[in-house]
């Protein structure tokens, strides 16, 4: 399926990027504290934007904002064109923006596999089917299976989640993601905690699905930011500080300043 | 294109042993009238049923409600009432306590699923008062002395209740199509989804659950089932009173889930039988039964961290996880 939606889509100017997500100042207070201010953030299809800054700058919270997490203290979201700024975050998961968390997100005492079909299974109605075996659960196996072979787990279907190691556990979490078929995926710092070679698969991972969707993720690693990613928002003190591409960015004085002055020489 | 699941790969020995303890068990509850006295392995099963109810909820779903004694005693007085005063048949009055518990778990669910951890327990626990203390004042519940003397009646205008193996028979039937729901509704689709809810629940949520929706059917299953069992409870005892609606009760159902094992088929069931059966043994010797409960409770938490069935699981059959087995 999404292979033919590839191929009907080629890189030509009337296809230019369109905006799938995109927030006009987004603001959120934490009593008295100002966690985020004033934020515009635009998402394209097809591109990879990344989202960077220190800590505390304000990037988590953003992406609570955006999945509705959190309520905006002001600003407005759109989703699509939909106005989703008071949608309920499992609405919005329904309507294509999912996001993966910070901290690995899996059902740590399911299968490898049960992992997978729990996203699955929502789609075709099949959740609250409370007086049904599990075998009920068959038929979204092979789809399960696929996924799983995507991100390379197709050897671990059948091990509990739980004992995956940490960079398999992020693997998993993005098959889970790409189950709901998300038309804007948020990916909450992909690469933390991960060795070289981890690195260098999920980069892979993440190109691959941004083909034929949106992705806005929070990172760290600078070196895969740069390789990565499109589009890129500076973030300090839960202000945008510079927005362009990696070149662009980069150059920006107040950026080496805050940021990449300090971190990145 | 059936695949193999978890639970199918665990070793064939373990799956065979946990249908013959399964079997095992129904044949002694089948055989147990002959030789123990039938009310009181009745009032184990009725209290077992409860204990199985209430773990579908904090077991499966993740959710420590301290008010499932409202379900329980509720449903007692619903049923007594209706057979009592209007002469229903007890599988009406049965079906109504039922109901009625069920629309008690609606109303009560509604609120607590707002809050999480201890503030749902809290919340639970004040709703609960509250219906104590209307029960206390409602004249229909007859206050202090409950509601006495309730016929027994013919189950479907066939089967006597008053002679004590029918009843009996009747009471392990219901206990067994109650337990046999709630494993239906553990290992079911939408048991999956409760699971997921109790293992993550930010993440079952960015996968597009409501999973406001999901505690909610599960509160008002477990809150029907906890109503079976106390409506049922109301026939064989033939009164309903206003022990089984206080938060000792509630308490008390924690405690047996505790113990046996919370998260395993059989482990609340072993919990209630042990809880009933020393409480019955207590009654006579002048013992104060919460002193020997608190202690095996705190000798439980220090040692059985899992329950006693949970131990059992995590020690010899399970290598994964425990809890999908049974018991009659």
């Amino acid at each position: 399926m999404s292979a033919t939606a590839l191929a009907a889509r080629p890189d030509s100017a009337e296809d230019r990027p369109r905006v799938v997500l995109s927030a006009r100042g987004l603001r959120r207070d934490f009593a008295g504290f100002v966690a985020v201010k004033d934020v515009d953030l635009d998402v394209h299809h097809g591109k990879i934007h990344a989202l960077i800054g220190p800590n505390g700058a304000g990037k988590t919270t953003i992406f609570n904002l955006l999945t509705k997490f959190l309520q905006p203290t002001s600003g407005r979201i759109e989703l699509l064109g939909t106005d989703i700024t008071r949608t309920s975050p499992a609405r919005v998961a329904r309507m294509g923006l999912v996001r993966s968390f910070q901290i690995s997100a899996i059902f740590p005492h399911l299968s490898v596999l049960d992992n997978v079909r729990v996203a699955l299974q929502r789609p075709g109605g099949l959740g609250f089917q409370f007086w049904r075996s599990l075998a009920a659960l068959d038929e979204l196996t092979p789809r399960a299976r696929e996924l799983l072979g995507i991100v390379g787990l197709d050897d671990a279907a059948h091990r509990l989640a739980g004992d995956l190691s940490y960079g398999r556990k992020r693997v998993l979490e993005i098959a889970t993601t790409l189950a709901l078929d998300p038309k804007v995926l948020l990916l909450d710092e992909p690469m933390a905690g991960m060795g070289h070679e981890d690195v260098g698969t999920i980069s892979g991972i993440i190109r691959g699905l941004a083909r034929d969707r949106a992705v806005l993720m929070v990172e760290h690693n600078l070196t895969v930011v740069a390789d990565l990613c499109d589009w890129i928002t500076v973030m300090q003190r839960g202000e945008v500080l510079a927005a362009g591409d990696y070149a662009t960015v980069s150059q920006d004085e107040r950026v080496r300043v805050a940021y990449m002055g300090t971190e990145h020489e | 294109m059936s695949e193999l699941t978890l639970q199918d790969e665990r070793n064939a020995a373990s799956v065979r042993l946990e249908r013959a303890l399964v079997a095992l068990g129904i044949v002694a509850l089948i055989a147990a009238p002959f030789f123990v006295y039938p009310i009181f392995i009745m009032k184990m099963l009725c209290f077992a049923l409860f204990a199985c109810a209430f773990n579908l909820l904090l077991g499966y779903t993740g959710l420590l409600s301290f008010g499932h004694a409202t379900f329980f005693g509720g449903a007692a007085y619903f049923c007594a009432y209706a057979v009592k005063a209007w002469g229903w048949p007890p599988e009406a009055g049965i079906l109504l306590g039922m109901g009625g518990a069920a629309v008690l778990g609606l109303v009560m669910g509604f609120f607590a699923i707002r809050r999480q951890g201890i503030y749902f327990a809290m919340i639970t626990l004040a709703l609960a008062q509250m219906f104590y203390f209307f029960c206390v004042q409602a004249p229909f519940t007859e206050g202090e002395d409950g509601i006495q003397g309730v016929p027994r009646g013919t189950l479907f205008g066939i089967l006597d209740l008053n002679v004590a193996m029918n009843m009996y028979y009747v009471v392990l039937a219901i206990f067994l199509i109650g337990v046999f729901a709630i494993w239906r509704i553990v290992n079911s689709p939408f048991g999956m989804i409760l699971r997921s809810i109790r293992e993550n629940e930010n993440r079952a949520i960015s996968l597009g659950y409501s999973v406001g929706r999901y505690k909610l059917a599960a509160f008002v299953m477990s809150a029907a089932l906890a109503g079976l069992a106390g409506a049922t409870k109301a026939i064989v005892f033939q009164f309903a009173t206003l022990t089984d609606v206080t938060w000792q009760m509630s308490g008390e159902v924690i405690l047996m889930n505790l113990l046996g094992g919370i998260g395993t088929m059989a482990g609340p069931a072993v919990g209630a039988g042990l809880v009933v059966g020393l409480e019955n043994t207590l009654a006579t010797s002048g013992f104060p039964v919460t002193i020997a409960t608190g202690l095996i409770f705190m000798i439980c938490v220090l040692i059985f961290r899992r329950g006693i069935v949970g131990e059992l699981y995590a020690r010899w059959l399970a290598p994964a996880e425990g809890g999908e087995g049974g018991k009659g």
